[in-house]
């Protein structure tokens, strides 16, 4: 278990991967700690003191509402990370599954699962997401869905691609022969050998799926208020842009922060397990 | 290329089935009676009445289905429920916008894009290169409705130079573009590099060198048209993806479109026109698609051939 560190610290260890190590734990421990490091509460308005600049009390300014904007986007952290997080992980692990299994049996359910990818790829993620959000509804469960859904081709995609490479190995073959049953093969032998492309997909991925909510955010179909989230305040700092473009300017900043330092270390968990080739095969 | 062209015009059908039913099943899987979903507000019972007959709703859903399909093929989408107009009238009203948007943004894209990344490939290493490869980063990171509200805020509210919103005058469409294609130049830029790079190292160039070719002449008669394969097979590949770009940055310079229509429709439940823009926008994305495959195939017989 110790080995699957070593790719790990060897990308922390770049100078690239360890300065982006160092924004997504501070990203992650504002998530995690929000109510501990926020100075002020996300939710507590002071209209006399609304719009108001970035100054020694406030040192990202106040939104509308007179609220401190650098608790709200601290708090935000935790909305955005909750959906990108769990709707990756929820994606990932479907993909992993449809792809070793599409792979791995061929036949009709092979066709059917391609076909379906195959249909979703050609679009792109928002107008997916914005399908489902239009069935389902706004809210943070429904972007939550509608990203894991918008993502599901990427990673079943990769994983086929991984297995049907693997599936005809002598290892393979020899497992198959020792009486080894269907699952065993998949779940033990060869999901495990696909796995780190499809991890670290699913970490550039997270970046993206964090624009994506963000995005919907900004439209008004995520959290709603007075959740905070990166894009609904930034939404909301439209009607300011005038007198206030802080509320536009820090959460965009922090999304951007975010975003650059999960491809950053993506890429340099690429280099470190020496897998560019197997993610471009796709 | 007739031949391919059919052949993936035919392959369409079965994608545009599938998803138009995706875009049916929006008013029976949203909560509530469908026809509370598609009639306008205070309509009379004999006006319910009237629309459950004309979209067959006491019928079986697949014969609701081939009706609501065989009307919005021949160009009926139903009523707007707040907007108390066609759908039909206002989708037509907006594709122009979104077609100038995107056309735009795709040209845009591709043309500096391809110029961006071939630079950084002849002066590969030089600050040009670094210079490019900060840009790719930040325009594949940088999420792009914040893009543009910050060229709102420097170029519009600051400098006065273009309109803050709207599409009253051409020059309305600049920012709006340059927010769409600086993810795309990105994109294609980052393609175009590596493509010229790979096709740097190739034997036929080693031997131009060695004939005494000028280099600069080697570059962009020989290396670069070779790379520019991989881009259209990117582009093609992504049209589609600028088309959805374009949704979102329609909404935030708040120009009309098909992208503002579903955003504004979507928030205000008005059902009917989420699913005759959503329709549109999913026959756009497909001819973007189809469009990028014939360029591919035209420009590559191993394409249209079908040869791997």
């Amino acid at each position: 278990m110790m080995a699957a560190f070593e790719p790990i610290k060897t990308a922390i260890r770049s100078p690239r991967g360890g300065a982006s190590a160092a924004v997504l734990l501070l990203v992650v421990a504002c998530a995690l700690f929000a109510p501990l490091i926020a100075p002020y509460a996300y939710d507590i308005q002071n209209l006399p003191g609304s719009n108001a600049e970035p100054s020694a009390a406030h040192w990202m300014g106040t939104d509308e509402f007179g609220r401190d904007l650098m608790s709200r986007i601290i708090y935000g952290a935790r909305t955005s990370l909750t959906v990108a997080v769990t709707a990756i992980s929820i994606s990932v692990v479907a993909g992993l599954s449809l792809g070793a299994m599409a792979a791995y049996f061929g036949g009709w359910f092979d066709r059917t699962v391609t076909a379906v990818v195959d249909l979703t790829w050609s679009f792109p993620e928002i107008l997916i997401a914005l399908i489902l959000i239009a069935i389902i509804g706004p809210g943070v469960g429904s972007v939550m869905v509608a990203v894991s859904i918008a993502y599901l081709a990427q990673f079943t995609r990769l994983t086929r691609a991984q297995i049907m490479a693997l599936k005809n190995e002598t290892f393979v073959e020899a497992t198959t022969n020792l009486g080894a049953g269907h699952f065993h093969i998949i779940f033990r032998h060869l999901l495990p050998n696909a796995l780190a492309p499809v991890i670290v997909a699913g970490m550039l991925a997270t970046g993206d799926a964090i624009i994506l909510e963000a995005t919907l955010g900004f439209f008004g179909l995520g959290a709603q208020p007075p959740t905070p989230s990166w894009g609904a305040m930034m939404s909301s700092g439209t009607a300011q842009i005038f007198i206030a473009p802080w509320i536009i300017i820090f959460p965009g900043l922090a999304i951007a922060m975010t975003v650059i330092s999960i491809n950053l270390f993506g890429d340099a968990l690429i280099e470190a397990l020496d897998i560019r080739n197997r993610l471009r095969s796709v | 290329m007739v031949s391919f062209f059919l052949k993936r015009l035919l392959l369409l059908i079965p994608v545009f089935l599938a998803v138009s039913v995706v875009i049916f099943m929006i008013v029976h899987l949203v909560p509530g009676d469908p026809i509370d979903n598609l009639v306008q507000i205070n309509s009379s019972p004999e006006q319910k009445a009237a629309l459950a007959a004309k979209y067959g709703l006491d019928k079986p859903l697949y014969q609701q289905y081939a009706i609501w399909l065989g009307n919005a093929l021949t160009g009926d989408l139903g009523d707007a429920i707040i907007l108390r107009r066609p759908v039909a009238d206002l989708i037509a009203q907006n594709i122009p916008h979104s077609l100038s948007l995107g056309a735009l943004a795709l040209l845009f894209s591709t043309v500096v894009g391809i110029a961006t990344g071939a630079l950084a490939a002849i002066y590969k290493g030089s600050w040009i290169d670094r210079t490019t490869m900060t840009l790719i980063l930040l325009g594949s990171t940088v999420p792009s409705f914040w893009l543009g509200l910050l060229l709102i805020m420097l170029f519009a509210v600051q400098l006065g130079w273009f309109p803050v919103s709207g599409a009253r005058s051409w020059d309305a469409l600049i920012l709006p573009v340059l927010t769409i294609g600086l993810g795309g130049v990105a994109l294609v830029a980052r393609v175009t590099r590596v493509a010229m790079m790979e096709t740097a190292r190739k034997d036929f160039v080693m031997m131009l060198h060695a004939k005494g070719v000028p280099p600069w002449q080697i570059e962009l008669r020989h290396v670069l048209r070779h790379a520019l394969l991989p881009v259209v097979t990117i582009l093609s590949l992504r049209i589609g993806w600028i088309l959805g770009g374009a949704v979102t940055v329609e909404f935030v310079f708040a120009r009309p479109g098909l992208g503002s229509l579903l955003i504004t429709s979507l928030n205000q439940r008005d059902y009917p026109v989420v699913q005759g823009a959503l329709l549109m926008l999913a026959i756009a994305v497909m001819l973007g698609t189809l469009l990028g495959d014939i360029i591919q195939a035209a420009m590559d017989p191993r394409v249209r051939e079908g040869i791997k």
